[in-house]
């Protein structure tokens, strides 16, 4: 497999290590146990499209945000997270 | 023996070196070939036929093939440490010396004992594992296994070490190309003149494919000639990289794809310096499948025996080695494709018997070369062959009409049609699609960027494979914006359609093989038919059809084809089976390439390493990191004297142990302090410029994940400080955090773990030795640099270090870095500088005795199931900000009451030793589940204590200080009693760490 970094080009994927389903958002400070609960805890298991956050720690260290197809392995696209330097990139 | 033994070699002709005979020897019997023979060849050419015993009934078995999907002539190829089994022999180089032997028979290949299952046959049919070895279970380990094991074997590995060199590589390519027949040639020279950069991979060592084999005219020329011709167009070619010896077996993600490269299979003995095999990975961004196609076997009465030989092997044999099979040949085809075979043997002056064709009908041309050459056309099928381990004596026919024929002869050529090398393809689930005029599968759908031509794509005349060729090769190119011209497309005339009526099986009387590798018989897959294994996965796995490590090549569509006559289905109604990498078996030793022994993972090596190894330390593994354990001096026998003579060291004078293994990040920006308050569970926002403080990092779960010291050095700049086991994953951690939850934050995160070189230097003379190191104008103070303090000094000599006053031991103790490069150079002036004060460097023994004196929770007690109340930490635990793990942390079972927490331990009996893992239970009671109270977490032999002490996670623990309980050992059959106590056993006050 090889994932497209948008800092360091295309590599393959032993240089990435995989976290799993970008949506999932922590929630504010006060938002209770249970939503912690959901947010640590509970995922998808998606088969199909599917946004996830992979770790470039073998390159850059940059958190990227991979859209796959977590059936057939395509990668649709590759954005660096917010705090990656994603405005860098858009520009 | 001479060249007189190799009677059936041809007088003229054939790709090989007549001055360059080779020497090689097969079941401890010398014989002789030529350069440019495999094995099989040269064994062809001396008359063997019988080479092997098959796997399940011992039945003799000769050569199938002449490629890799060879199921029957497995050997065993060289001697000692370097025997290999299981090697195909139709695709081992010959070589002088060679040697070689059959395997699977005892005592002897010609005298197999174990033949006699034969007899038993009628047992061993599909799922006799299943039905036979039930009960008693006893017996499994005693007798089953021992005898499956000694009767169904393969070959035996060598029992020492593999001496020889393996190695991975990584190629990128814009075309990649499989295979160099006449499709790959054209393909590779279209996408090569387009200007693409090219990889073109050939399993065997030549290019050419069934060209060196069947010959024919392309561009008005010799098929050799071309080849040549195409060859050295190609090599011309600086973007064209040609890789023979090489086998694409597998296709993965993304275009990347595995090839194995048998670099010197083909030599004795690797040359210096060199590979025996290498793996591999080619990045291609199009790959054109131009692997052709395997002829199939048709399964009938002794299809096995030695002489039955796939009709295009017998041609390859004939006509690239010059080594015939039989001297009186008879063929048994169902398409013209066969035919040819016969073209070849009359033209070498081998005598034809016969041909039995299944169709009704053959053509005027092939009548008129029988009456010839006076050989007889029968219609219909072989029933079954007669003769023994020497080889096919007769073949009798069932003709049309009903009658039977008999053909006198010593080698049958059998043609079933061909199947379309369709194990690339289908790696990604594209299953093949059957198509009824070639009566096989051909791809459908594949990997992204992939294509199959050819042969391979079902396009079996030359002049299709060219066309083919040509035209994938240059689309492929073009597709990746190469606009260079691809040339003219090659051409031949030899376009004539493949006439094929499908004949899959013969009813026989006789034993018919569908899989000769794993002993499956026609008779298994009716079994399995009638006991209702009929879906194609039910019946590979019950009868072990197409699981052996030709992987089905030679039979998986026969046995669905006789699976769907059984069951009225059509074939493709039936199923079809898809392919996984590897396309041919690898070695381990090929996957693992240099990977092995102290090469299997790589080391870090400490600043002080080479100093330490100099002194004699004892190392110890700590992840990737080799650590000093303990100093040994003269004359200390025992671990536990070195040991205990440095913490007595340390604790009376001053001592020094490398610490640099410790993960480091610098933490820069404005926001850097409000970073840190979100992921330690204190605050650090409200430190002081050069001061040093403790904190706690939790999983968002709530579970402590790591702890260490964080210095603040500028009002923006913090360094932080991991434990060596998770110094990747904090880091991984924090740019999460950073990245992910906070991008808000203006705060960077830079690993400097390897720039810096740090020891601790601990004990009451600590001062006094940094004195002699650090510049005079540097304030060491109790005031001037007190407990907790953290900054920047200048050493004696002009370089500048960190100095952390902080203490892991419990005593006075600072921690020192200097740049890494420095780090040798400091170890050696504390040895020198500290001589007078008895300076005494410690291993990782000694500083876990005194972190566990001292009732620092370390590695044994964060071990991802404690909070940090559980470690006596709790109070740290901020209320007024949030922090990542802060809302599950306060979690019911997590704040529970009866948690085991950390206390200390010692036996009640100062003479006994404490042990790791012992669990603790209230005295008097029987030990069981609710009698756990918890366990022991660390120990040590305590020279403070003068006894064993430890660290343990016990319930209720901070309330039991004083009591009397015990400690049992189920696993060392030991039960003591021992007292809960403060696990702070030294010092508790900490007046020694901050005076």
């Amino acid at each position: 497999m090889r994932i497209a970094c948008p800092f360091c080009g295309p590599r393959e994927n032993g240089e990435f290590s995989y976290l799993g389903d970008a949506k999932p958002k922590r929630p504010a400070p006060d938002a209770g146990q249970d939503a912690f609960y959901d947010y640590v805890y509970l995922r998808d298991n998606v088969a199909g499209e599917m946004e996830e956050l992979w770790y470039h720690g073998g390159g850059c260290r940059s958190w990227l945000k991979v859209r796959r197809n977590t059936v057939t392995h395509e990668i649709f696209s590759v954005e660096p997270v917010a705090g990656a330097g994603a405005q860098k990139v858009a520009s | 023996m001479s060249a007189a033994g190799q009677t059936h070699r041809l007088a003229a002709g054939g790709l090989i070196d007549r001055d360059n005979r080779l020497s090689f020897s097969f079941d401890g019997k010398s014989m002789d070939g030529f350069a440019g023979d495999t094995l099989a060849s040269a064994l062809v050419a001396n008359g063997v036929k019988l080479v092997g015993r098959s796997f399940k009934y011992h039945r003799p078995r000769g050569i199938l093939t002449a490629g890799s999907e060879e199921p029957n002539a497995l050997v065993e190829l060289r001697t000692g440490a370097r025997r290999e089994p299981n090697t195909r022999a139709t695709t081992i180089e010959l070589y002088d010396g060679l040697v070689s032997a059959s395997q699977n028979r005892w005592p002897s290949l010609s005298f197999d004992f174990l033949s006699i299952n034969q007899l038993a046959s009628p047992i061993f049919v599909a799922g006799f594992y299943y039905k036979t070895f039930m009960w008693p279970s006893a017996l499994w380990e005693k007798f089953y296994e021992p005898l499956i094991r000694r009767a169904a074997g393969l070959g035996r590995a060598a029992d020492k070490s593999d001496p020889d060199h393996y190695e991975k590589a990584w190629a990128h390519c814009d075309v990649l190309i499989a295979g160099s027949g006449p499709t790959g040639l054209a393909a590779a020279l279209a996408a090569g003149r387009a200007g693409a950069r090219v990889i073109l991979c050939e399993e065997d060592n030549r290019l050419g494919g069934r060209l060196l084999s069947d010959g024919g005219t392309i561009d008005g020329i010799d098929a050799a000639a071309w080849v040549a011709k195409a060859e050295a167009e190609l090599r011309s070619m600086p973007e064209v990289r040609i890789m023979t010896h090489t086998t694409l077996t597998g296709a993965f993600d993304h275009g990347v794809h595995a090839a194995l490269e048998r670099v010197n299979d083909h030599v004795p003995v690797p040359p210096e310096h060199q590979p025996r095999q290498r793996v591999w990975r080619i990045v291609a961004r199009r790959t054109v499948v131009a692997a052709g196609a395997l002829e199939r076997p048709i399964v009938f009465g002794g299809n096995d025996m030695p002489g039955v030989m796939l009709s295009s092997a017998v041609r390859t044999y004939i006509n690239r080695y010059a080594a015939t099979p039989a001297k009186r040949l008879a063929l048994f085809t169902n398409n013209d494709d066969g035919w040819k075979t016969v073209e070849a043997a009359l033209a070498a002056g081998v005598t034809v018997a016969g041909v039995v064709d299944a169709r009704a009908e053959v053509s005027a041309e092939q009548r008129a070369l029988a009456a010839k050459h006076g050989f007889a056309v029968l219609n219909g099928v072989v029933d079954h062959v007669e003769g023994g381990k020497a080889g096919v004596a007769k073949i009798v026919a069932a003709l049309a009409g009903g009658a039977r024929a008999t053909l006198e002869a010593d080698g049958l050529a059998v043609s079933g049609g061909w199947n379309p090398s369709v194990g690339l393809t289908s790696q990604h689930r594209g299953r093949p699609k059957w198509r009824d005029d070639i009566a096989a599968f051909v791809p459908d759908g594949a990997p992204p960027g992939m294509i199959a031509a050819g042969s391979a794509n079902g396009e079996f005349s030359l002049a299709a494979c060219l066309m083919e060729g040509h035209s994938s090769g240059a689309a492929a190119a073009g597709d990746l914006g190469f606009s260079k011209s691809a040339g003219n497309t090659p051409v031949s005339d030899e376009d004539a359609a493949y006439s094929l009526k499908p004949v899959w099986t013969v009813n026989s009387k006789h034993k018919a093989f569908v899989d000769f590798q794993n002993d499956v018989t026609a008779s298994d897959i009716a079994l399995a038919a009638r006991e209702g294994f009929q879906s194609v996965e039910h019946l590979k796995r019950y009868t072990t059809l197409g699981m052996a490590t030709d992987q089905g090549k030679n039979s998986n569509v026969q046995g669905l084809a006789i699976m769907a006559e059984l069951t009225g289905r059509s074939i493709p109604e039936t199923g079809t089976t898809i392919y996984r990498p590897p396309y041919v078996p690898i070695a381990i030793g090929a996957l693992a390439g240099h990977h092995r022994d102290e090469n299997f993972h790589s080391t870090r090596l400490t600043p002080s390493h080479h100093w330490a190894a100099e002194r004699g330390a004892v190392f110890v593994d700590t992840g990737l990191w080799k650590r000093a354990q303990w100093y040994p001096i003269k004359r200390e026998k025992d671990w536990l004297v070195s040991v205990t003579r440095e913490v007595k060291a340390v604790r009376s004078g001053v001592g020094f142990c490398d610490v640099s293994t410790l993960g480091k990040i610098d933490v820069h920006g404005p926001d850097a302090g409000t970073f840190l308050d979100r992921v330690y569970i204190n605050t650090f926002s409200n430190l002081a410029v050069g001061k040093a403080r403790y904190g706690i990092m939790l999983r968002e779960d709530g579970i402590v994940y790591d702890d260490g010291t964080t210095s603040r050095l500028a009002e923006d700049h913090y360094f932080l400080t991991t434990t060596t086991a998770k110094a990747g994953q904090v880091m991984q951690h924090l740019e999460f955090c950073r990245q992910v939850l906070f991008p808000e934050l203006d705060v960077q995160l830079t690993s400097v773990s390897d720039q810096w070189a740090q020891f601790s230097i601990a004990g009451p003379k600590t001062r006094d030795l940094l004195r002699d190191i650090v510049d005079p104008s540097e304030d060491l103070s109790n005031e001037g640099f007190p407990f907790m303090g953290a900054r920047e000094v200048m050493l004696r000599g002009g370089v500048k270090a960190r100095l952390f006053r902080i203490s892991f031991s419990g005593e006075m103790a600072f921690e020192i870095s200097v740049p890494t490069r420095f780090g040798d150079a400091l170890v050696r002036n504390l040895m020198i500088a500290g001589e007078k004060y008895g300076v005494t460097p410690y291993g990782t023994e000694a500083l876990g005795v005194m972190r566990i004196e001292k009732g620092h929770v370390a590695g044994p007690e964060l071990n991802g199931t404690t909070t940090a109340a559980d470690l006596g930490l709790g109070k740290m635990m901020s209320t007024k900000k949030d922090f990542i793990g802060r809302s599950m942390a306060g979690r019911e079972a997590l704040v529970a009451d009866d948690r085991q927490v950390v206390v200390g331990i010692k036996p009640v009996d100062k003479a006994r030793r404490l042990r790791s893992g012992a669990h603790i239970i209230p005295k008097g009671a029987t030990p069981g589940p609710e009698t756990d109270d918890g366990y022991v977490t660390s120990v040590c032999f305590s020279p403070f204590m003068d006894q064993w002490i430890g660290l343990g996670l016990v319930k209720h623990g901070r309330e039991r200080h004083g009591e009397i309980a015990m400690a049992h050992d189920p696993v060392r059959r030991e039960d003591y009693e021992v007292e809960l106590c403060n696990p702070v056993f030294y010092d508790p006050e900490g007046g020694r760490q901050r005076g």
